[in-house]
């Protein structure tokens, strides 16, 4: 096994309880500079308000706060480790150059509310950003407002509803593919559409005959991820806009896979109303195990009127958050947005300029050369050329007993985090790669190196597929349990007398 | 590589974009900067906004101390650049520190669960008043008037399209919300009533009996916090229903406006109307202690249109922020964390209030802000306050156009003594010349 397995080995981890179990009264991580006002007795001024205690909370020193969260670490997969291949999740290098600058002094310490001409730095950054985000989609206006690619979605839907709202009928369905992201109906509910799922074709493709009927004068909307979920462009796609505007509807795009596209297509010119893009994704904002991101939203001049407020605008020379547009939908979120998260974006493009159409083209090149390395031994459920992913399945390992999963947890051994399983939807038993302009050729290879090996295990030594991950500090985990009865924060009273973490 | 694919050329691995569609010239964007370039650049644009004032901002965006220690953890690449934890035997390191989180959020307002994160305190607060109308099948709700303008106004936003309707209830002299009003208008048919406390106007509110009130017509009591430090000194809102809470006070810069951490804390036996993600403790198949997302039937990848929100990538990263700052403050350093800034607002209003016709607004407790009427408009003094590099109060006017004059003011354990006279000075020297 030792042989099969290249990019990794078996290392010492350091066992860790919670943080709550290791505290001890006194103990204390931070000290505060002493107090330079004459004190308070907080009890006779607050009286019923005051707070008594604070039950629960940890009492640890500094070193125990580095270990802990060291420790912690210890136990994650990041790309700071090596290939990330989730499909559609776009993890990519973040560079740290980006990370300084949003903690600069003048950067990280400014306040929403300060005065704007004492805040013509950050406001030149979203709007240098904004234009940058523009050219790159050739979308003709845009909000920065969004705090991640769900809050897009419904920005965006809520901006077409206002516009056929002032058209007289807001409408009352939105169509989204059976190949989406859960978020685009899920937005769509809260837009206050209903959600009318529709059928692709056997090409995993945007079904035009079929649209043609359902597109009525209830739709506001067509939802599409372009390119698709499958990693492949909807050549039909300007066609599909045109069918979409003759009956009064809007195209919205999902930009989720922008990655394919930078700097060699722009959505504006094909028929796109409206789009969101997730600057972790394509933008390269660190992912953080979860967040933040943001989704700012682009779209043509008609539906400029309804953005969300406060708009940027030029005036003499100076750049102002214009409060006043009488048609806005109002606010998303408070504040400005993940400003911290425009910032490294912005970071992002400066470094590479039209360069960016570079980091496509590798993307691509990357997802294309994994395909034609491992399409022989998974099964590629549609053929129509791939992007920047790549979507096998596990129909040939299926006859030993081994599915999609099962070889995901395999390649947790191999030393790399999973691919996306069991997406999208349309295809049984996915295994949707992308592995980004990131990845060098040496990395690539012993990525597909590995699926093959696995591939062969597969035939050969089932079980060992199935029973994977074998080197990770714990096994699968009883999920099953954990949903039915959830334990979802540490109690004092049930306190496992588990020391080994 | 590109041998490998079969393709001839680059261009080709892009042939099924139609020919129109592709882009026949380079993106019009800056030329490519190097690290050193880019550094530059921010460190310009940075010289173009406040370095060297001293700012009595609050209004919802705290600033406090944040230990290096915080971002030294924030920066390792093993929590910076890894996914979403759903691959749970690789990502343990992420889903201990939510599960932490997640208690931290619930010994902190006195609730039983919270979630791993949701974008903000304003999309917290909407999304903990939807979770009220799926609990209550109700449709009305009353809102404080005290409740942050841009909070009411992202809870516009969401509901416009969902049937519900909203009634306002003022506030009285004290500042807190008018509890006889609030009487008077709960019904039958009420799903929450949304409070802020301390409010906008940093005044603490009386969530008990707001609970109550809520409670007699069985509607949700809903209480949204912008200021988590408060939590160190003011009692914990463990009456309510459901609390939002905007942790941006721990450990998160102000970053004009974000990215912070927003987070919902309920009780237990509404989990499964909770938006947003969950760690959960189980067993792995040794019996050792583990960690995973769990409860994801709630979720949009699961559940889709019947989802309990659309929410999906959160603030992960802001929300270990707020884990290790609170680890490292510990129990004894926020409730000293917290009292300093109870202090530092009592002698700053003290301060104020020894100008000639500067007094306080409201009566009732504050905790770090405050509500300050000048005899002149805020916006005049404030240019004013300007030349001697000092950002003062946020004119409550534009927003409350029955405060005009008035404006709030924060400090926090970051305000020294010496920036508090010289705000008085500067106002006084201010005041002494005739409009």
């Amino acid at each position: 096994m030792a042989d099969r397995i290249k990019k990794a080995r078996r290392n010492i981890s350091q066992n860790e309880g919670l943080i709550f179990e290791k505290s001890a009264p006194g103990k204390r991580g931070m000290e505060l500079p002493p107090s330079d006002v004459p004190p308070v007795d907080v009890q006779s001024l607050l009286g019923s308000y005051a707070r008594t205690d604070l039950e629960g909370f940890p009492e640890v020193s500094e070193i125990e706060v580095i270990r802990h969260f060291t420790r912690l670490s210890t136990w994650n997969y990041a790309i700071d480790l090596g290939m990330y291949p989730l499909g559609s999740c776009t993890m990519k290098y973040n560079p740290r150059v980006n990370e300084h600058v949003a903690r600069l002094e003048g950067i990280a310490t400014e306040h929403p509310y300060q005065p704007q001409q004492l805040a013509q730095g950050c406001l030149k950054i979203l709007a240098t950003l904004q234009r940058c985000l523009l050219e790159i989609t050739g979308m003709e206006a845009a909000t920065l407002q969004p705090a991640a690619g769900a809050q897009g979605e419904l920005t965006g839907l809520l901006l077409i509803r206002a516009y056929l709202q002032s058209q007289g009928n807001p409408r009352k369905k939105v169509l989204v593919p059976d190949s989406a992201h859960g978020t685009n109906p899920a937005s769509a509910v809260i837009a206050g559409y209903e959600v009318e799922n529709i059928r692709s074709d056997n090409r995993g493709q945007i079904d035009v005959e079929q649209l043609r009927n359902i597109v009525t004068e209830d739709v506001a909307a067509l939802m599409v991820t372009n390119p698709s979920t499958l990693g492949t462009f909807e050549p039909r796609i300007a066609e599909v806009a045109e069918l979409l505007h003759a009956r009064g509807a809007q195209l919205y795009m999902d930009g989720a896979n922008m990655n394919a596209l930078a700097g060699v297509a722009q959505p504006g010119r094909f028929g796109v109303d409206v789009m969101h893009l997730n600057l972790h994704k394509t933008f390269s904002t660190p992912h953080g195990g979860g967040g933040p991101g943001a989704g700012p939203v682009l779209v043509k001049k008609h539906l400029e009127p309804f953005l969300p407020v406060p708009v940027l605008v030029e005036r003499n020379g100076q750049i102002a958050l214009d409060p006043v547009r009488p048609q806005s939908i109002g606010k998303v979120r408070a504040f400005g947005g993940n400003f911290g998260v425009l910032v490294r974006a912005l970071a992002y493009i400066l470094a590479y300029g039209p360069g960016i159409r570079q980091a496509t083209e590798d993307a691509v090149l990357n997802a294309n050369y994994i395909r034609k390395n491992l399409e022989e031994v998974y099964d590629l459920p549609y053929s129509a050329p791939s992007m920047h992913e790549v979507v096998f399945s596990d129909n040939r390992q299926k006859k030993f007993g081994v599915n999609t999963m099962d070889i995901a947890k395999r390649l947790i051994d191999y030393g790399f985090h999973p691919y996306t399983t069991a997406f999208p939807l349309i295809v049984p038993g996915a295994l949707m790669i992308e592995p980004t302009e990131s990845e060098s050729k040496e990395e690539c290879d012993l990525f597909i190196e590995a699926m093959r090996s696995i591939a062969e295990e597969a035939a050969s030594e089932p079980e060992l597929v199935k029973s994977a991950p074998h080197h990770t500090r714990v096994g699968r985990l009883d999920e099953v349990t954990a949903a039915r009865k959830p334990v979802l924060r540490w109690k004092r009273d049930t306190d496992s007398k588990e020391t080994v973490g | 590589m590109l041998d490998a694919t079969g393709a001839r050329s680059i261009r080709d691995l892009f042939g099924s974009i139609p020919e129109e569609f592709r882009l026949q010239r380079d993106l019009d964007l800056p030329a490519a900067m190097s690290e050193a370039e880019l550094i530059r650049y921010f460190r310009e644009r940075a010289a173009e906004n406040s370095v060297g004032y001293t700012s009595f901002l609050g209004a919802g965006v705290y600033n406090h101390l944040r230990s290096v220690v915080t971002d030294t953890i924030l920066l390792r690449g093993e929590f910076l650049t890894s996914y979403t934890p759903y691959q749970a035997e690789i990502s343990q390191g992420t889903l201990q520190a939510i599960f932490e989180f997640q208690t931290l959020a619930c010994e902190l307002t006195g609730q039983e669960v919270a979630n791993a994160s949701m974008w903000d305190g304003s999309t917290a607060t909407t999304e903990a008043v939807l979770m009220a109308e799926r609990i209550t099948r109700r449709r009305r709700v009353l809102v404080a008037r005290s409740v942050h303008p841009e909070y009411r106004q992202v809870l516009d936003t969401y509901a416009r399209n969902l049937n519900m309707s909203f009634e306002e209830i003022g506030y009285t002299p004290t500042g807190q919300i008018d509890l006889e009003a609030l009487g008077a208008s709960i019904n039958n048919e009420t799903a929450a009533v949304l409070v802020q406390s301390p409010n906008f106007f940093g005044v603490i509110e009386p969530v008990q009996q707001i609970a109550l009130i809520a409670r007699g017509a069985e509607a949700l009591a809903v209480v949204a916090i912008a200021e988590g430090v408060s939590l160190g000194a003011v009692r914990p809102p463990a009456e309510a229903d459901i609390v939002a809470l905007e942790t941006q006070s721990f450990g998160m810069a102000p970053s004009f406006g974000g990215p912070y951490a927003g987070v919902i804390a309920a009780r237990e036996k509404y989990i499964r109307q909770l938006p947003g993600r969950l760690a959960g403790q189980t067993t792995d198949n040794q019996g050792r202690r583990g960690f995973c997302l769990t409860l994801a039937t709630r979720e949009q990848h699961i559940r889709r249109e019947r989802a309990t929100s659309n929410i999906c990538t959160n603030q992960a990263l802001c929300a270990l922020a707020a884990t290790v700052h609170l680890c490292l403050l510990g129990k004894q350093g926020l409730q000293e964390l917290a009292a300093q800034n109870i202090a530092k607002a009592q002698f700053a209003l003290a301060e104020l209030e020894k100008l000639p016709g500067v007094h306080r607004v409201f009566r009732g407790p504050v905790f770090n802000e405050f509500a300050v009427q000048f005899p002149r408009a805020v916006r005049l003094i404030n240019a004013q306050l300007l030349r001697d590099k000092i950002i003062g109060p946020l004119p409550l006017g534009p927003y409350y156009p029955e405060l005009a004059k008035c404006g709030l003011v924060c400090v926090t354990e970051t305000t020294t003594r010496e920036q508090i006279e010289r705000l008085a000075e500067a106002v006084r020297e201010t005041l002494a010349v005739p409009v």
